[in-house]
């Protein structure tokens, strides 16, 4: 397959511009994203490419604008919502959790809400306590809605167009820190299927399961650790609601070790719920309790080295697959 | 006075006899109606959850509805059993959705505050106080953005208007000049708190001059005046696409739930809105204007019970959901 490179706000761009290019129910809004060209670039060209009937500025209206979405998909349009970040995103949980989530089920099927919400997750760079939070553990939550959480240019590239051709809510999460990020895209138009996961590296000892911006420290440690003969399979899953149990189960079942890396803080989040999932249905395959690494129960401090420290860092993740390998 | 104004208006040959008779007729199911809920609620136990029942504000629901097309949007809050009616969702389908059948309007998953219809363009239903007008200016953006001439009516209590999203909504809509016609039910009370006690307007259509956008206060207690001023904005929304935040002063006789007692207010003032009640009004004006006697008065209101009591009847006979209806509708293929 041929492929270009991209860095990660162009494989979001191309999958936006080619899915409006089909479809022209479909519009972006959002604070910035249109004679800005987005806060981190992400819409940079749209506006002279679609006009601003379909992208458009909103106002600084996170609860509004969602809930305008979500109107204008009870009525027939495809909206793509950008929040600025999903800090700000909290905002619109009233409208994202009571009323998208929600209105196929409460209209017996009447009302599908075909609608992406998407933007950056999590930590940056010394952005404290309310900038710096995730939100797949309270969306992951929810019955109705769909979370995707991505890790690099190609899966945003392909999941965010399946995410926007999906006839549900849609959750989607980049990151700050990956905009810039470089990677090999198919050069060929390409979508790849929601719930569906992604072996980025294989191996027989370990099964590390993570996503988003954890994804790349989780690979880090694992060259670490392949220096000592030490093979960790790294499973993305790249969609956290549905989430490809099998793939996760299967590698289980191959290495007998599970290590979950969730930049969330630990308590009910995703990985709370892969490790319950691992152990229900992999109890006896497992040779080792499955580990946790998680951000610490504090909200983010701001100094560098309070953030690193509190962070699931390579050395963490390092210590925490080590401590399955006994 | 407005007697003499009304005659003047069912002169007008925009103002049949036939209109002037249907607007009785359907306040007097919606009376009829939501009465057949509160018995079958509290004295028959058909079912529980909340009922917030709209006796009383009847004469909002009728000269709304008939002021509109039949493509127009609507969406409300949680009191919108009669607006469900109204908008053209059987009346057996919302009292079997009340009871929790299968039959129900959106087969049992709503209940009382969720009701719909895709095919009547109704869009709920629901239940957080204020949440609903975002979506309302969605609609309205969805009608602008393919040059469609509908509105989107978009219901809320007096109390909606002291929410964030209501203000977010209002902004957007004005701004963007989306065809939305919010129109407040002013009916005094948020649940049980004067409106005047938690807001720093006296008057509610206030709200709009924040925002530069087209407003007016109507009075709700003649359905014709309803009719009319719904009328003029919509017809003029059509024309050049603009937003207007209507409030009509109205008032609701029962509680804000059926389990309400109404200890905030005084049998008194209770008593003096049911001495001018608009249904009431409306059977006088007919009869005064020789369009009814009272004997066809009370012959629809049997036709109203008759109704409402066939409703009972279908949603008695209608079953629950299998429970494999659990799974379906969370999501969309």
């Amino acid at each position: 397959m041929t492929t270009v490179t991209l860095t990660f706000r162009e494989a979001l761009n191309r999958a936006m511009c080619e899915e409006m290019e089909r479809d022209p129910s479909i519009f972006l809004m959002g604070e910035e994203v249109a004679q800005y060209d987005g806060a981190y670039k992400v819409s940079k060209g749209m506006l002279a490419k679609f006009g601003e009937k379909r992208v458009i500025d909103s106002p600084i209206s996170e609860g509004g604008f969602a809930g305008l979405g979500v109107g204008a998909a009870m009525a027939g349009l495809r909206p793509i919502i950008e929040m600025m970040t999903w800090n700000f995103g909290i905002q619109a949980f009233d409208q994202i959790i009571n009323h998208a989530a929600k209105m196929l089920y409460m209209s017996a099927g009447q009302f599908p809400i075909p609608i992406v919400f998407r933007g950056p997750n999590g930590s940056a760079h010394m952005l404290a306590a309310q900038h710096s939070q995730t939100v797949e553990g309270f969306l992951t939550h929810v019955p109705g809605l769909k979370v995707i959480s991505v890790s690099t240019p190609a899966d945003g590239y392909g999941l965010l167009k399946s995410a926007i051709r999906d006839n549900n809510p849609v959750i989607f999460l980049e990151s700050e820190m990956m905009y810039a990020f470089k990677g090999e895209v198919p050069e060929e138009e390409t979508l790849i299927p929601i719930g569906v996961g992604d072996i980025k590296r294989a191996g027989h000892h370990v099964t590390v399961v993570a996503w988003n911006r954890m994804l790349h420290r989780v690979l880090e440690a694992a060259t670490i650790l392949a220096a000592e003969g030490i093979e960790c399979e790294v499973i993305d899953p790249r969609t956290l609601q549905p989430l490809d149990e099998p793939m996760i189960f299967e590698s289980v079942r191959k290495t007998h070790r599970c290590v979950v890396v969730d930049e969330a803080n630990s308590f009910a989040s995703v990985s709370a719920h892969i490790s319950d999932r691992v152990h229900k249905e992999c109890f006896d395959d497992l040779d080792a309790p499955v580990v946790r690494v998680s951000s610490e129960f504090v909200p983010m401090p701001y100094a560098e080295s309070l953030e690193d420290r509190v962070l699931p860092g390579v050395d963490r993740i390092v210590a925490g697959i080590r401590e399955t390998l006994y | 006075m407005k007697q003499d104004l009304m005659k003047q208006k069912s002169k007008d040959s925009a103002l049949s006899k036939d209109f002037l008779v249907q607007l009785y007729k359907d306040m007097i199911l919606y009376r009829r109606f939501e009465e057949r809920v509160h018995v079958a609620y509290t004295t028959r136990r058909k079912f529980a959850g909340f009922c917030h029942l709209h006796i009383g504000q009847e004469a909002v629901a009728a000269g709304v509805q008939h002021a509109l097309r039949p493509t127009d949007y609507m969406i409300g809050a949680y009191r919108s059993h009669t607006q469900a009616i109204a908008k053209g969702i059987e009346p057996k389908a919302v009292m079997a959705e009340l009871f929790g059948k299968v039959d129900g309007c959106v087969r049992g998953k709503g209940g009382s505050m969720h009701m719909f219809s895709k095919e009547k363009r109704f869009l709920g239903g629901h239940g957080i106080v204020g949440g609903q007008v975002p979506l309302a200016a969605g609609v309205g953006f969805a009608i602008k953005y393919r040059g469609e001439q509908d509105i989107c009516v978009c219901y809320m209590g007096d109390a909606a208007t002291n929410q964030g999203q209501f203000h977010e909504a209002l902004n957007m809509a004005a701004t963007w000049k989306l065809p939305v016609l919010f129109i407040i039910e002013n009916n005094r009370y948020g649940m049980g708190t004067d409106i005047h006690r938690t807001t720093s307007v006296d008057h509610l259509w206030k709200r709009a001059l924040a925002y530069d956008m087209a407003h007016s206060q109507v009075d709700g207690l003649d359905v014709l005046n309803i009719y009319d001023a719904v009328k003029a904005t919509a017809d003029g929304m059509r024309r050049d696409n603009h937003p207007h935040l209507m409030e009509i002063m109205t008032y609701r006789y029962r509680g804000h739930s059926v389990s309400d007692p109404g200890a905030y207010r005084t049998k008194e003032e209770v008593a003096e809105y049911q001495a001018k009640d608009p249904m009431n009004m409306h059977g006088k004006f007919l009869v005064a204007s020789k369009l009814a006697t009272e004997a066809d008065l009370a012959k629809w209101d049997e036709e109203a019970k008759k109704i409402a009591s066939d409703a009972e009847d279908f949603a008695d006979q209608s079953p629950p959901p299998g429970e494999d209806e659990i799974w379906q509708h969370v999501y969309a293929e």
